[in-house]
């Protein structure tokens, strides 16, 4: 079994519930859980290799050049992760069937948890930095749909907007860091780069590194001063508060804090920031928790401060610390989920979460009761659970910890006034939901819920007590992370029932003490604490996020004030300040090779074209005047075309100038005849100005390039055209063979073009005057004889004269392209001349299904190579001989082109005769309309 | 004769881009058609200028390089699908804002607009 099925087998499991939608509840809770259940037996059979301290990898390659592999590693570290994730994974799927209501989607939330949990495995278990990047923004992508499940609620929304906003911003702090990592190991390998710890860790930028890390570890895991979103994520479900925000998504940041442990961890500054970071945390949050009424509050706030915990653990950098703090890991999601879940119970069969209203509870829910008492006394820290161990272990570390000198002993103190504050809370949450007198107005009478509900609440509560009583049950497992973690052999330590009597048990006989005594006199503290005003740090952020976003509005307007005339002068002038630099530094002597004398043609051209193009500017005001100006460019550059040896270019300019030309005067037809005066003489300056100056630029470049020495690689394509591409015009040879890919994607866009227009004519409402701009009516002979005569008439021998060019195309000046442009104008010539009504009874064609079948012989021809083996669009010729004819070409370039024949016929027709037919009878004229 | 050439360029720059600064959506279009004149030609150029070597194997001793030549083809084709559609999207945006200004309404409108909201502003004071 390859390592790929882990997180690969979540991932095809998001579509299980998404394609067994109409079947009953029940059913899809029963399929959708299996292929979770399938990683977790893939993850069972590695158990042996990982414990005896193998690292599992797998790797398909992909842009190795880039670093870009998809590329997993499992070991102890992501072994433990992966273990919690599908696990804890499993049981909310099963939870999440009973409290979801019938009115809610179920389909969508399982397919959201599916994504989630492929997004988690995806980061335990990458081997590559920007995957496990990748992998990281999914889970704040995937936990933004989890917590804005209940999207018809603007806190729903709120929250999950918040969560989005403050991971991704910490997801883009850590590619950064991800990135200057692999600029500075040369490889986005992780194997290669938990290697190389001494390197990264002496280099400049390594407090850079380290902080942009953190950042990304801190937003995830909730630290403060980040915390704030975390509450406010409680938003969502509670089977997603269970998942994401106890067992796994908060434990990404602490997953990423282990993983670098190696390469990054045991400096001055890792210890300084990570210590005081998860200390301050760990006692804030501990502290704020008391105050909150909503019990998912509560739990979220402490959730805080465990992370706290886990991160102080972290930073103390010794191998004990860093077992206690993955022990942590597991003993907090064992204990954190249940109690999420009994919350999840409560507020399901009382309607509320109020601690203020909900009171009494035990007579009620014995069971919920039970269960919810055993897991927040593991919380509180209490002996014979598994929470009491981690925190002694934690306690015995902190008083080793002599980093910060005199001021070391901060450390322990604050740690148990955390602990003190954690036993309060777990105090008031035990004592205010099932004692503390009766229940106060509840919305529904309350009762146990089904068995499927709490029965994964007591697997957690009996895994809680089972740990407690023998940790050595988890033992291999977490020797096995600690020694990935920290990149050297499992430490010679044992998780033990007893310490014996020393300082660590003291610690916690204060914190329990205390606890009790702070929990007897809470009434004073809320008092107390009812005299500060809120710090609202959520309302902080947001404020900030608007202050942002307001100037960065305020900023664009000044950019842009939608005038587009404005954007795009500021736009050439930028270009023209970036160019500079570069246009003023100083070259080399200019040589000028191979310049040729003028002759006779080439100047007329020249005089020819640039008086067009100046009349053009001139006469822009009139319209119909300057678009033949224009059209006298067109030719020459037709001209030029041909004079400097490329009659291929010359045949396409000509063609695509015709039709270009008929299509502006249908156009002018709608659009008004004169452009109105309005530029200002200074504005007219400043745009000459500008444009003289592109213009100078250009043509400077112009010269200097073709003045230069010329070394081209088409030396190959004028040798092969005939060996490898069978023909003699290699410019043709290129379109359809070479780079037949190119012209593929070519006449595709060209397709897509003329559908968008068509969409874009479809219910357009237009005018068109009965007279033109000087008033004079339209001839009343709408089709002149002699034009119907001819045009009918040269209607055969354009379209002999069109397959002609298409068939000689491959050896001789012609092809698809043009042939296709000499076909439409033939056509569009009997619209002309006979008009839309008397074409469409005699020319029955759908221009849509035309580019359709281009396209497709397009694909099919390119398609056949790779049936016989070779590349995509490989070309295929022969020679066979012909009675009469003699010897005859066949090439599969052929049909390719006739692919693209067809695409440029029903493209540019359906232009034209979508634009033409807005011209016809039945539409309004203008006075009608008036 | 490279001399002539690069003037071509230069003019076909400059009043390609004169056109696409102006206000109306029909000199703009122009301007778009010229300056992918020009472009094309300084593609085209790339290849060097050479007269009487067309790329057709066995009709003259040294060829035209073929490789600009069908990258312009591809261009020339594009570049009148491009037009196409800003024709028929100008055409489109007439029949909807009753102008065809590029902004959507002409600019002594815009002002008129801001200083009703400034109107308002000032009542609100």
């Amino acid at each position: 079994m390859s390592l790929l099925w882990i997180p690969l087998l979540p991932l095809l499991g998001t579509l299980v519930p998404l394609l067994a939608a109409r079947l009953e509840r029940t059913t899809i809770l029963a399929l959708t859980a299996i292929a979770p259940a399938l990683a977790l037996m893939v993850l069972f059979s590695f158990t042996d290799r990982v414990f005896s301290g193998d690292t599992l990898t797998f790797t398909l390659s992909w842009v190795p050049v880039l670093g870009l592999d998809l590329s997993f590693r499992l070991d102890g570290l992501g072994y433990l992760f992966s273990l919690l994730i599908i696990g804890i994974g499993l049981l909310v799927i099963l939870y999440a069937r009973f409290y979801l209501s019938g009115d809610d989607s179920i389909t969508r939330f399982y397919a959201s948890l599916l994504l989630f949990m492929t997004a988690m495995l995806g980061i335990v278990l990458s081997n590559n930095l920007l995957q496990l990047w990748m992998f990281w923004e999914l889970t704040s992508l995937s936990s933004f749909l989890l917590i804005a499940f209940w999207h018809d609620n603007s806190a729903a929304r709120k929250g999950a907007r918040q969560a989005l906003t403050v991971t991704a911003m910490g997801g883009l702090a850590l590619l950064a860091g991800l990135v200057l990592i692999g600029q500075i190991v040369g490889s986005f390998d992780l194997s290669v780069v938990l290697a190389s710890g001494d390197l990264l860790r002496e280099h400049s930028l390594y407090p850079v590194i380290l902080i942009l890390v953190l950042l990304g570890a801190f937003t995830k895991s909730a630290q403060f001063p980040f915390h704030f979103w975390l509450p406010h994520a409680m938003a969502a479900p509670t089977p997603v508060s269970a998942y994401l925000h106890s067992a796994t998504m908060v434990k990404a940041g602490i997953f990423l804090l282990a993983r670098f442990h190696p390469v990054l961890a045991d400096t001055d500054l890792w210890i300084t920031i990570v210590t005081l970071t998860g200390l301050m945390t760990l006692a804030l949050a501990a502290y704020f928790a008391l105050f909150k009424h909503d019990i998912k509050a509560l739990l979220a706030y402490s959730t805080v401060s465990h992370l706290g915990l886990i991160t102080l653990l972290m930073g103390l950098g010794t191998e004990l610390a860093m077992m206690a703090a993955l022990f942590h890991v597991i003993n907090h999601a064992l204990f954190k989920a249940p109690l999420f879940m009994a919350a999840g119970i409560v507020d399901h069969e009382t309607g509320t979460r109020d601690l203020r209203q909900l009171n009494g509870l035990w007579k009620f829910m014995p069971i919920t009761a039970t269960l919810t008492m055993t897991a927040a006394a593991s919380m509180a820290g209490l002996p014979l659970l598994n929470g009491f161990l981690s925190k002694e272990m934690m306690f015995a570390e902190a008083l080793k910890f002599d980093h910060f000198g005199a001021l070391s002993w901060l450390i322990p103190v604050l740690a148990v006034f955390g602990a003190i504050f954690s036993v309060a809370y777990s105090i008031r949450l035990v004592h205010d939901l099932f004692f503390n007198g009766e229940p106060k107005r509840l919305p529904r009478m309350p009762h146990e819920p089904p068995a499927m509900m709490w029965l994964p609440v007591a697997f957690f509560v009996v895994l809680v007590v089972l740990v407690g009583l023998a940790p050595a049950l988890v033992e291999p497992m977490l020797l096995s992370a600690v020694s990935a973690a920290s990149g050297q052999a499992a430490p010679d330590a044992h998780l033990h029932l007893w310490h014996g009597f020393n300082m660590a048990l003291l610690m916690s006989a204060i914190a329990i003490g205390a606890g009790l005594w702070i929990y007897g006199r809470r009434l004073h503290l809320y008092d107390f604490q009812d005299r500060f005003p809120e710090i609202n740090a959520s309302e902080n952020f947001d404020q900030g996020v608007k202050n942002v976003m307001y100037r960065c509005r305020e900023w664009y307007e000044r950019l842009d004030n939608g005038s587009l005339q404005r954007a795009s002068f500021l736009l050439l002038t930028f270009t023209l300040v970036i160019l500079l630099p570069t246009l003023t530094a100083k070259a080399g002597p200019g040589q000028v090779f191979n310049v040729k004398p003028m002759d006779g043609a080439m100047l007329s051209g020249t005089l020819l074209l640039v008086f067009g193009a100046i009349m053009v500017v001139i006469l822009h005001h009139r319209r119909l005047l300057s678009l033949l100006m224009m059209s006298v460019v067109g030719l020459v550059v037709a001209l030029i075309f041909v004079l400097f040896s490329a009659p291929d270019l010359a045949l396409t300019q000509l063609s695509v100038e015709v039709v270009t030309l008929i299509l502006i005067v249908l156009a002018l037809f709608f659009l008004p005849h004169k452009t109105p005066e309005e530029s200002s003489s200074p504005r007219v300056m400043r745009d000459l100005g500008i444009a003289g100056l592109f213009g100078a630029l250009m043509g400077t470049l112009t010269y200097a390039l073709i003045t230069r020495p010329f070394d081209t690689i088409s030396g190959f394509f004028t040798e092969n055209a005939k060996i490898g591409g069978g023909g003699t015009n290699v410019v043709n040879v290129i379109l359809v063979d070479f780079r037949g890919f190119d012209t593929f994607g070519e006449i595709t866009v060209l397709g897509i073009a003329a559908l968008g227009i068509f969409k874009l004519l479809a219910g357009v409402r237009l005018h068109y005057r009965s007279a033109d701009a000087a008033g004079m009516t339209w001839s009343g002979d709408k089709h002149p004889f002699m034009l119907n005569v001819v045009s009918q008439s040269m209607l055969p021998l354009a379209l002999l004269v069109s397959a002609y060019i298409f068939l000689r195309g491959h050896n001789m000046p012609g092809g698809g392209f043009i042939a296709g442009l000499i076909t439409t104008i033939a056509i569009i010539q009997q619209y002309i001349a006979h008009g839309i009504d008397w074409l469409q009874t005699r020319f029955r064609f759908e221009y849509s299904i035309l580019i359709a079948s281009g396209l497709l012989i397009a694909t099919v021809t390119g398609m056949g190579s790779m049936v016989l083996g070779y590349p995509f669009l490989t070309s295929w010729f022969d020679y066979i001989t012909w009675p009469i004819v003699g010897k005859f070409e066949v090439a599969s370039a052929i049909a390719f082109d006739l692919g693209v024949y067809l695409t440029v016929v029903g493209s540019t027709l359906m232009i034209l005769t979508n634009l033409g037919k807005l011209t016809t009878a039945h539409r309004p004229r203008e006075e009608e309309a008036n | 004769m490279e001399g002539l050439y690069a003037i071509c360029v230069g003019i076909l720059t400059s009043c390609g881009i004169y056109l696409l600064l102006r206000g109306r959506t029909f000199p703009v279009i122009l301007g778009l058609i010229m300056l992918s004149y020009a472009v094309n030609l300084f593609l085209f150029a790339s290849g060097r200028l050479n007269s009487n070597m067309a790329a057709i194997l066995g009709e003259s001793a040294t060829y035209a390089d073929p490789l600009p030549q069908a990258l312009v083809l591809t261009a020339i084709v594009i570049g009148f699908a491009m037009t196409a559609f800003m024709l028929v999207l100008s055409i489109r945006a007439y029949s909807e804002n009753g102008n065809d200004h590029v902004d959507g309404k002409p600019a002594d409108e815009r002002v008129h607009d801001s200083s009703i909201a400034a109107d308002k502003g000032g009542r609100k004071a």
